[in-house]
Parts: structure tokens; C-alpha cells; sequence
């Protein structure tokens, strides 16, 4: 039994070590002053400091921050709204709207991509920041839906049964109760929608127009034309930034409880 | 009147739906921002391409003919390819992997379980591009084996079907190891206890008693890794080369490159009815009672 746990802690360590290699090899490198090769020349701060300088670079953050907020904002406010308006549906209809809200999730995002390129080129609506969000909205939608939805049903019944007993209208227990318990639901859904959106590369390259270069588009257009120093020190500033963005919603998901 | 209704504990439809128009602008949304460009493409699908690469609304099985065409037979039967072997990978590291985190102490399994996760919340396109350095020609994996001795000149690495596996499996090992967590923490140890206790080979207790006990998460990881690798296209399309396409890029191909959308609509329905059958199979195994569990 005690080498089978050597094998298995053994094959578990190379995972680990697969899972984490790349990246801190990535990040060490964005500090090597050598240009082009592999070879350590000394640590160095100037890639990061010419990230700073790259005017493109600066304006594709500025897309895809506008973007994410307000693709946020629309899929908080229309997923949320989703997920009130459901609970007070029939059993069955909950049951196959939950299935439907599934399919955006798992279909191939380079689908979900041209599908919606097909749908702006045919109504003419031209490709640019409007069309990004739009479809931004849609991916995010689901995600907030089902993150409010699991809050929402573990929320006790009673609570909202006694503020109704109390002479509550609909409304009233909606502002005063339920949504009060769902903030927390709310803030995280808000926080992977928002990071979801700022990630996002696929639905963005096909629905984006002149203009609308977000940062994963200048980033790929980057990798695309050869790998320099300067990717790498972008490449480790955006995955210190995802890890903050997970330390929070973790913290708040630990509020939440 | 609000109090009479909230009597009714089973929500009566009628009156309970009031508030059910909340879910009208989000659905709204859906439908047409979702639901009628897949109808667009699965209409696009039967047309043909005009001479200056319009569409030529005439109702055609041209393009799903086309598809038998060898050249894209390769690129499906590649896709397929890689996506299954990045599925048996994912869970031949995943399942020690995941039998490991399971077995810890308790207050160490959520760490655990976040470290495997973290990785897969940073961006995509640059954990593919931690791939490109490693293994370019100069790159730390060349290195490596050089220094070991196991090569005498480097490799040709990047822009390999290999290549594409390891990055492949890099993306979605954490959809393995989750679900495989979850079916091992159900299991009773005492039942693995009792296998050896009664001399059990090593071999008879991982496949007489480990794996039939946690089939279902077996089965549930492994489709959890093959969607979004049939599906991908960022991964191929940086470290594959021409000859590792993959369906995705197949698409891209189609509407962006050749600008023949009939066909790339085509390719795009083929790879959403794998999709869509492997998530049929995902949701008939998670089905309560009639999982592979009764092995007798």
C-alpha cells in the first residue's frame, strides 16, 4: 500500500508541476534582459516599462475595460432579472430553461463567434465596440443566472413568507428581503462576469471591428507576429491581475457563508 | 391580498407568475442574440457560396457533400483524435491527481483544490503562450533535454500535433481533476480497506474496486474534457501548425480566409452535433439511479 501511495503522490507532483511550470518560467522570463534568446542576461524591468509606452497597447486596455463594464453591468441586470422571474415558474419550465441556459455555455465558442458575426453582417450593423458587447452580453447572461439561481434557492422561503405576512407587497419583500440575501450571489456574479468578459478572446475576434481591438486581441496579434520580451512581461501582468481577480471573489464567496 | 398568496406553499401557476415577466428582456436577449444566429447558420448551411462569395439562397446538400471530401475527413478525424487523447491524458494524470487531494487531510483539500484551479482562471492565450516558450526550438524543454543527454540537437517541438495535445491538456486538466475529486471523496475507504484486506493484487483493487465505484465521475470528467478540446481553437491554432488543424480552425478558416460561409456554417453544425451529443451523454450519466455504479 505504501508504494502505491509513492506512485500516485509521484504522478500527482507531475501534474502539479505540469500545471505550474509554464507559468512561473513565463513570469521569470519577463525580467531577462536578453532580447531574443532563452539565456539569462540579468534581471530587468524595461519590458515592463515599455508596455507602458505602447500606445496601442493602452487603448486596447481602455476597450476592454469600457467593454467588460458594460457588458457587466447588462448581464448582471438582464441575468438576474432572469433568475428572479424563473423562480416563480412552473417546475417543469424551470427545469427546461435551466437546460437551454446551458447550451451558450458549452457550445464552441468559435461557433458562438461566427454565428454572431453572421447575424451583425446580415442585418448590416456595423462590426465595432457595440457589437462586442452585445455579444459579450449573451455569454454573460447564463453565468449570472445560474450563480444567482443557487443563492436564491438556498435562501429559506420563510424569510420572504413572514415579510409577506407582514403586509410586504411584492416589491417590498423583493427590495427589502431577497435582494438584500442575494447581494453577495450578486457582487460574485458581477466579478466572474466581469473577468469572464475581460478573458474573453473568441466571440470578441469575430465580432469586433477597426477600433475595438481588445487586449487578448492585441495580445494574440502580438503572439502572432513572434514571441518577444515585451508579451512576456504583458503575459505575467495579466496572469498577477486573474489571480487578484480569484483571491477576491474567493474572499467574498467566504463572506457569503 | 399578498398574504393570501404566499398560503398556497405549492406555487399554484396562475398566481404566483406574476412576477414571471422578470425573466421577458433576458430571454429576450437570448433568443436573439443566440438562438437566431444558430438558425442564420444552420439556414446559411443549405445555401451556396456566390461567384463574388455572397450567399446564393438555393436550397443545396452541397456543402455537407463537400465535407466527405478527404482533405476535410483528416482535419474531423485529427480533431477527434486529439480530443481523445487529450481526454486519456487528462485522466491518467488527473485521476492520481485527484485520488491524492481526496485522501488528504481535510483542511488541506480545498488549498489543494484551488492551486488546481488557479491556473485555469488566467487567461487562455497566455497560458497557450507559456507553451510557446517552453517548447520553441531554444526553449526550456530543449534545454532540459540537452543537458540530461537525452538529445544531442533540439527538437522540433512547436508547431507539432504534440504540441497541441500538451496545450490541450495544459487548458482542461482542471475539468478532469473536479469531478473525479468528488467521486473519489465518496468513496469509502473502508471498502478499498477491505479489497486488501482479502489480498487484493494492486492491479485488482484499482480496476475491480476504485474505478467501477467511481465510474460516473470518470465518465463526467472525461466528457467535461473532450467538449471544449473538439471545440477549441486558440490552442491549435498557436502551437499546431498547418498540418494539426483542428475543426475550430477549420471554421475560422471557411468564413474568414476562403469566405465560403456556406461550408464553414457546414463544419460549424458537424462540430455542434458532436458537441451536443457528448453533452446528451454527460446528462444521461448524471442522471440520479442509473449510473454504471451496480457492477454485479
Amino acid at each position: 500500500m505504501k508504494q502505491r501511495s509513492l506512485g500516485l503522490n509521484a504522478v500527482s507532483l507531475l501534474a502539479m508541476l505540469f500545471l505550474y511550470g509554464p507559468i512561473i518560467v513565463l513570469v521569470l522570463y519577463s525580467f531577462n534582459a536578453a532580447h531574443l534568446s532563452m539565456t539569462w542576461r540579468g534581471a530587468t524591468l524595461k519590458w515592463y516599462a515599455a508596455l507602458v509606452h505602447d500606445e496601442a497597447l493602452l487603448a486596447a486596455t481602455a476597450n476592454s475595460l469600457l467593454i467588460a463594464l458594460v457588458s457587466t453591468i447588462g448581464a448582471t441586470g438582464l441575468g438576474g432579472l432572469l433568475a428572479l422571474g424563473m423562480e416563480q415558474m412552473p417546475h417543469r419550465r424551470q427545469q427546461l430553461l435551466e437546460g437551454g441556459l446551458v447550451l451558450p455555455l458549452v457550445i464552441p465558442e468559435v461557433m458562438m463567434g461566427v454565428a454572431l458575426m453572421l447575424l451583425f453582417v446580415t442585418v448590416h450593423v456595423p462590426l465595432g465596440l457595440t457589437t462586442v458587447i452585445l455579444g459579450h452580453i449573451v455569454f454573460n447572461i447564463p453565468l449570472v443566472t445560474i450563480m444567482i439561481r443557487t443563492r436564491l434557492r438556498k435562501l429559506d422561503p420563510v424569510l420572504r413568507e413572514a415579510a409577506a405576512d407582514l403586509g410586504a407587497d411584492s416589491w417590498q419583500v423583493c427590495r427589502h428581503v431577497t435582494l438584500p440575501l442575494l447581494r453577495p450571489a450578486i457582487w460574485g456574479a458581477v466579478l466572474v462576469a466581469f473577468t469572464v468578459s475581460l478573458d474573453d478572446f473568441l466571440v470578441t475576434f469575430f465580432t469586433a471591428g477597426p477600433g475595438s481591438t481588445t487586449l487578448p486581441l492585441k495580445v494574440y496579434s502580438m503572439i502572432k507576429s513572434g514571441v518577444t520580451p515585451e508579451i512576456n512581461a504583458l503575459s505575467a501582468l495579466l496572469l498577477v491581475v486573474s489571480m487578484i481577480g480569484v483571491a477576491a471573489s474567493l474572499y467574498l464567496q467566504r463572506r457569503e457563508v | 391580498m399578498p398574504s393570501e398568496d404566499v398560503s398556497h406553499v405549492a406555487p399554484a401557476a396562475q398566481d404566483s407568475c406574476r412576477s414571471c415577466w422578470l425573466a421577458v428582456p433576458g430571454l429576450l436577449w437570448l433568443a436573439l442574440f443566440f438562438l437566431v444566429p444558430l438558425v442564420l447558420v444552420f439556414a446559411i448551411s443549405f445555401a451556396s457560396r456566390g461567384t463574388y462569395g455572397g450567399i446564393v439562397w438555393e436550397f443545396t446538400w452541397a456543402n455537407y457533400v463537400d465535407l466527405l471530401h478527404p482533405l476535410y475527413g483528416k482535419i474531423l478525424g485529427q480533431s477527434l483524435w486529439y480530443a481523445t487523447l487529450t481526454t486519456a491524458i487528462c485522466f491518467l494524470l488527473g485521476f492520481p491527481l485527484a485520488y491524492v487531494i481526496a485522501r488528504s487531510p481535510a483542511r488541506w483539500q480545498p488549498v489543494l483544490l484551488l492551486l488546481v484551479m488557479l491556473p485555469f482562471w488566467t487567461n487562455f492565450l497566455v497560458r497557450t503562450y507559456a507553451w510557446m516558450i517552453m517548447l520553441r526550438h531554444d526553449g526550456l524543454a530543449n534545454n532540459l533535454l540537452l543537458a540530461l543527454g537525452l538529445i544531442t540537437e533540439p527538437l522540433e517541438l512547436l508547431y507539432t500535433p504534440m504540441a497541441v495535445v500538451i496545450g490541450l491538456v495544459y487548458g482542461y486538466l482542471p475539468f478532469m481533476v473536479l469531478p473525479l475529486y468528488v467521486a473519489v471523496e465518496r468513496l469509502d475507504p473502508v471498502l478499498v480497506e477491505a479489497a486488501w484486506d482479502l489480498y487484493a493484487s494492486r492491479w485488482a483493487v484499482a480496476t475491480r474496486v476504485v474505478i467501477p465505484l467511481t465510474m460516473p465521475g470518470i465518465v463526467g470528467g472525461c466528457i467535461l474534457v473532450f467538449i471544449p478540446s473538439i471545440g477549441s481553437f486558440i490552442t491549435p491554432d498557436l502551437l499546431g501548425g498547418a498540418r494539426s488543424m483542428m475543426i475550430g480552425n477549420l471554421i475560422q478558416h471557411e468564413y474568414l480566409v476562403v469566405r465560403d460561409w456556406p461550408l464553414g456554417s457546414a463544419v460549424s453544425f458537424v462540430l455542434m452535433a458532436i458537441v451536443m451529443a457528448a453533452v446528451v451523454l454527460y446528462y444521461r450519466q448524471a442522471s440520479p439511479g442509473d449510473g454504471p455504479l451496480e457492477g454485479r
